[in-house]
């Protein structure tokens, strides 16, 4: 496959501003589709209207003080996710992939982990520590910051702006741009997607790929469409929120990184057979 | 893992003997006048009233559990009082948290309505609350925890008002029977659960042999067409509830399905049962397989009887039905909407008699008439939905005949004039229904009253009950007092939709959860119709607290008076009502979840 090459920075945000406009269109068509059909439809309905100027904690009967009743809306959730937690059998390593997330239904603190870990070692992990914020109904925007880290090689920390969500026919999707120092640019995609076999049995096909837009020699990271990687993930759910799992994942170079690992002798692609748990609480 | 599986089935069927662990305090005994039958709650009378809310353990389960109790009984004493009489009812509070208790369709003052931080500041722990109101209606009712997830872990209770003038339906027996749900799970973490994954509780979802079997029975492009507009959507058409027996036990009366609650009658008896759904987040389905069910009371108000074989409740509404039974055992059968697991008890002439217990019904995808209302029976084009439309249809020349000619006379009366004789059909949605809040917005929502609602439709032609079988519709419902007390037009016309993201697990009105609405204002005695129309998938039993809600056709015909308005999917009613009582009011879903994630306002009523 010949690499995609994209021009930095801009083609970045211009990915990133095409799938929100994707998105948020996806909305748009639904309701137009709806609309089209009813000739007596008005929108715009003010929710304040009907009010007279009074609100919870002003007008008459209201109780005195500070408003006491608060309900699930005004509440913190909290939740974290340990979608792969994996053991790759030729690699001899251990994968985390996970999210963690604290907030409102609206806005909330988000954690994304990724790493490898060999020999005891952290060979490599990629951390986001994130703002959302939901922007349609299906999708959250993010904002803040990636930190990389290498065992061998360059650290590297990242501005990121992203995209996350269920895009219609149950795709979850997150894209995201990272913008570093010296004009780096970055932009990594997910989308997974889960076949209930039985209500308990569930396949799950993911997909990931990573671009850059310009060569990181120190990581051995090429511009444009660096890496791709395609699994297959078949899992019992013991309950909802504990379920163990095996899988393959086939993972594969392009372009200059393919080049870099070449160069270092190592293999430019890859199928491993996964073990791992997928856990929530 | 293992012993997830193998306490499953004690979960639905719970304990047999499962309930209350803790023998009655003795401080207690004095207020309790005793039990009508094994099961039951004691009887609480008179004008004077003491309640102690307390924690106390409980299994119904296999495992025990701390629940919220009244007067250390689950359901709490059935308190029976007498219209006209002056009550003084004490509430003392031995928790460590606030607690309230709310009478559900009670007309009163609204510093007694005790709803926390709008009717008063609550009931701190220690403290004993005086409520203090006229008893100036008759019926059945009930009264719950206003306060978190109070109501879910335990308290709730029966309200029976004996009207002075007698009952107009006698009967020789008369038992309440009370379905409620419980959880072992800390209502909090079930709560915040359905904020990571929405479908937690689901295990009805359509799977990849779902599809397979639907290819082979019709085809690949039908199958697919099936599912075009849910996937598309992201929207689940198995979506009936949001909790089901993976988390509940259902109960009647306190008690679990292996236990059987058992009410007594004597052959030739007429039978009064006052069903109550005291269920925190679920819907039933209430058959007595063999025995007609003659409806004279919804809401604790009398209607014209009305004989059906079945009938849907959310939580929050109340049906008297009669019966009359000539063998010696009847199964009370109670299925949950999502169809997961039953509620179940016997009626028998003496203790210990059983009768079949029947299956509960395959669970039913939701139809696009669910999805889109009226539109979504005429554009189909797979056999689910034309089999809503002909549902649809056909129910409606059932009821015409009756219908058209009382809104004939009705017309007369108020004159054609007045654009507010009838509820608009504009649809209005609120500019905040456009945001992060709302998956979707209905153009073309049903306002027929005669569906009985998904699962219940077309059972006969689905080979699931016999021929002739009839479930309740709210179109059967007609009141005998009160509806037409009132005979002003309504002077103003109000329209929410109720509104709401799956995904998300938040639910509102017009978009905007109780922290950022505005309390609707009413005016005192003022005649107003409010409309609301449901733009989710899900039934929503909206319960407006201090003044009644009067169900009106979409042709404007006044129906039936109601404190709990069940409004399905994609449906469109409209209500008018008379507020007589100044004051601070709830008005919410009365799906805990849903009240509790914000589809919930103030009314104010000056």
């Amino acid at each position: 496959m010949k690499p995609i090459l994209m021009k930095p920075l801009t083609n970045l945000v211009l990915a990133v501003s095409a799938f929100q406009a994707s998105a948020a269109l996806a909305q748009m068509d639904h309701s137009a589709m709806l609309m089209e059909a009813s000739a007596t439809t008005v929108d715009g309905r003010d929710p304040h209207a009907y009010s007279d100027g009074y609100t919870l904690t002003e007008g008459p009967y209201a109780q005195p003080g500070p408003r006491q009743l608060k309900l699930a809306d005004e509440h913190a959730f909290w939740s974290v996710l340990a979608d792969r937690l994996e053991y790759q059998k030729d690699n001899d390593s251990t994968v985390y992939d996970a999210q963690a997330w604290y907030g409102t239904t609206y806005d909330r603190f988000v954690i994304k982990a990724e790493g490898d870990i060999a020999d005891g070692t952290l060979e490599e992990s990629s951390t986001d520590l994130l703002w959302g914020h939901a922007f349609s109904a299906f999708f959250d925007t993010q904002l803040g910051v990636r930190l990389d880290l290498y065992n061998e090689g360059k650290d590297r920390q990242w501005l990121a702006f992203g995209v996350q969500g269920l895009a219609p026919y149950w795709f979850e999707v997150d894209v995201t741009a990272y913008f570093g120092n010296d004009g780096r640019s970055a932009l990594s995609a997910q989308a997974e997607y889960e076949l209930l076999l039985t209500q308990k049995l569930i396949l799950q096909p993911r997909a990931e790929l990573n671009l850059y837009g310009k060569d990181d020699v120190e990581n051995g990271l090429g511009a444009g469409l660096s890496d791709l990687a395609v699994g297959l993930r078949l899992r019992y759910e013991f309950s909802r929120q504990f379920a163990p799992y095996i899988g393959v994942e086939w993972t594969d170079t392009f372009g200059d990184t393919a080049d870099y690992r070449r160069v270092a002798d190592q293999s430019t692609s890859d199928t491993q057979f996964v073990a791992g748990l997928r856990f929530w609480f | 893992m293992k012993t997830y599986i193998a306490t499953r089935r004690r979960f639905v069927q719970g304990l047999a003997a499962g309930g209350v662990l803790a023998a009655t305090p003795t401080w207690l005994q004095a207020a309790v006048k005793g039990a009508n039958a094994p099961g039951s709650s004691p009887v609480l009378s008179g004008q004077e009233i003491n309640l102690v809310i307390a924690e106390t353990p409980v299994n119904f389960t296999g495992v025990t559990r701390m629940a919220t109790t009244i007067n250390g009984f689950i359901p709490a004493p059935t308190l029976r009082l007498r219209e006209g009489d002056d009550v003084t009812i004490r509430v003392t509070n031995r928790l460590a948290v606030d607690t309230s208790i709310h009478w559900h369709g009670i007309l009163l003052p609204y510093q007694m309505d005790g709803v926390p931080g709008i009717s008063f500041k609550g009931i701190a722990p220690g403290e004993t609350f005086v409520y203090r109101f006229t008893l100036r209606q008759s019926g059945t009712y009930w009264y719950h925890s206003h306060s978190a997830f109070q109501e879910m872990t335990g308290m709730y209770g029966a309200l029976i008002i004996e009207p002075r003038a007698g009952e107009r339906y006698p009967a020789q027996q008369d038992h309440v029977i009370q379905l409620s749900d419980w959880t072992d799970e800390d209502p909090m973490r079930a709560l915040s659960k359905l904020k990571v994954q929405s479908d937690v509780y689901n295990f009805n979802q359509s799977t990849f042999f779902d599809f397979t079997d639907d290819v082979s029975k019709m085809g690949l492009q039908a199958a697919l067409e099936k599912r075009q507009m849910w996937n598309q959507m992201r929207m689940s058409p198995t979506d009936l509830a949001d909790l089901s027996a993976a988390t509940f036990t259902f109960l009647m009366n306190g008690t679990a399905p292996a236990g059987n609650w058992n009410g007594l009658f004597q052959r030739g008896d007429r039978v009064r049962l006052r069903f109550i759904n005291a269920a925190s987040n679920s819907f039933y389905d209430v058959r007595i397989p063999g025995l007609k069910l003659t409806v004279i009371q919804a809401d604790g108000q009398d209607v014209e009887p009305v004989t059906v074989d079945e009938f849907r409740f959310g939580p929050g509404e109340t049906y008297d039905v009669m019966v009359e039974p000539q063998d010696d055992a009847y199964t009370i059968f109670a299925q949950s909407m999502e169809r997961s697991g039953y509620a179940r008890g016997t009626l028998s002439v003496r203790q210990g008699l059983t009768a079949p217990v029947p299956e509960p019904d395959p669970p039913e995808w939701l139809t696009m008439k669910d999805m889109m209302g009226a539109m979504g029976g005429s554009m189909g084009h797979d056999m689910m939905k034309m089999e809503s439309m002909s549902q649809t249809k056909m129910d409606h020349s059932q009821m015409s005949g009756g219908m058209a000619m009382d809104h004939n006379m009705h017309g007369m009366q108020q004159g054609s004039e007045n654009p507010l004789v009838k509820p608009s059909s504009t649809i209005r949605h609120a500019r905040t229904e456009y945001g992060a809040s709302v998956d979707q917005r209905v153009d073309t929502p049903s306002t027929n009253l005669d569906d009985p609602g998904i699962g219940l439709r077309n059972l006969s032609q689905r080979g699931l009950r016999p021929q002739g079988y009839r479930v309740l519709t709210l179109a059967d419902l007609k009141s005998i007092d009160g509806v037409l007390d009132d005979h002003r037009p309504p002077a103003r016309e109000l329209e929410l939709h109720l509104t709401g993201n799956m995904e998300r697990y938040s639910w509102s009105f017009d978009g905007l959860e109780f922290g950022k609405s505005t309390p609707v204002s009413l005016r005192h005695n003022e005649r107003v119709r409010i409309i609301l129309q449901n733009d989710t998938m899900m039934t929503h039993p909206m319960h407006l607290h201090g003044m009644w809600s009067e169900l009106e056709t979409d042709q404007g015909e006044l129906r039936v008076r109601r404190h709990t308005i069940p409004v399905q999917p994609a449906q469109r009613i409209s209500f008018l009502t008379t507020p007589l009582d100044l004051g601070r009011w709830a008005w919410h879903c009365h799906l805990l979840f849903h009240m509790d994630a914000g589809m919930f306002r103030e009314v104010v009523v000056s």
